[in-house]
């Protein structure tokens, strides 16, 4: 029965991107609320991914392939490093 | 208080704002008449599997060169405003035991991958600039473990502009081989057999390229982006 499976693969699709997409949205509420910013510069690399998985289950690998390279890989780590290079700055102004 | 109920409002607003597009949204049953004849095109004309690679590549590629060249002016300002001081101290140290293992035996294979992703564009998902991205990481794991990794700048700019030279004059290629409305044609190259991976004229080539290009030019701003990045 195609039509029973595509139904069942349907609801199992939507509850999957019910969770994902609930996950992305704490991530996101984290990422503003939160006090520590390398809190929130990984919350929003988790965002990405999720987003990235979400792609995948629509269909569209191209543009979750960029979605995790670029946003939760290469975004998160420029941020990692202009974070540092600002502590490091503050910390010599300091001195 | 007062600001939390601000952004509430403000958020209401939004939602108001958008209710009338999510209102109305059905998914549609059947492709709209261009997006067909894109999908039939990409086959008939151009032999190529990867539906999304066609219209990158040909399709909308004048946007493709135009992304390629903001990358590229992205990256030259990035270099340009985080210049390094002569001087300054280096304050990195090398990553642990199991990082530096693990980034030599994993790097080579992240940047081997990234050449096949691009090399493959036109027929499995992916293709120059995911490509590219996944060549920058495999740098980018290099350049956290250990602070004695260093790779040649000029070859990185020799890459980086010899890429975007050869992509444009691909582009020029198209319309005096082929006519004046043929500008970035891949058609240029012969179409090859379906599924074979020299095939649909000139996108592999086109993305290898682009894929190239992209690689050198973020593996250049993580390079300037690490702490004691830069020229020596």
């Amino acid at each position: 029965m195609p039509w029973l499976k595509t139904r069942r693969r349907k609801m199992s699709s939507i509850i999957a991107m019910t969770v994902l997409a609930l996950f992305c949205l704490i991530a996101a509420v984290y990422a503003v609320l939160t006090k520590k910013t390398i809190n929130a510069v990984i919350a929003s690399g988790v965002i990405s991914l999720t987003a990235s998985i979400m792609f995948l289950i629509y269909a569209a690998p191209d543009v979750a392939m960029t979605e995790a390279t670029i946003g939760a890989g290469l975004t998160t780590v420029v941020f990692l490093y202009a974070l540092k290079q600002i502590k490091s700055d503050k910390g010599d102004s300091d001195d | 208080m007062i600001k939390y109920i601000l952004i509430f409002i403000a958020l209401v607003g939004l939602a108001w704002l958008l209710w009338p597009l999510t209102k109305d949204f059905s998914t549609p049953e059947q492709l709209n008449s261009i997006a067909s004849q894109y999908v039939s095109g990409s086959v008939t004309d151009l032999n190529s599997p990867n539906v999304v690679t066609s219209i990158v590549v040909t399709y909308r590629g004048l946007d493709t060169l135009g992304e390629v060249t903001v990358l590229f002016l992205a990256t030259a300002g990035v270099g340009f405003l985080l210049k390094k001081k002569s001087g300054s101290r280096s304050q990195r140290r090398d990553g642990s035991e199991i990082l530096q293992s693990g980034a030599g035996f994993l790097a080579p294979l992240i940047m081997l991958f990234g050449v096949y992703v691009f090399t493959h564009g036109h027929l499995s998902p992916g293709g120059g600039f995911q490509g590219g991205v996944l060549i920058a990481s495999g740098v980018l794991l290099m350049v956290m473990a250990s602070t004695s990794f260093r790779f040649s700048h000029l070859l990185i700019q020799l890459t980086e502009s010899l890429s975007g030279i050869a992509y444009v004059i691909i582009a020029i290629l198209g319309v005096i081989l082929l006519g004046a409305n043929h500008f970035l044609d891949p058609r240029i190259l012969p179409l090859g057999n379906w599924l074979s991976l020299f095939s649909a004229g000139a996108i592999p080539v086109i993305y290898s390229f682009l894929g190239l290009k992209v690689g050198a030019e973020l593996s250049a701003v993580i390079e300037s982006l690490s702490a004691d990045g830069g020229e020596e």
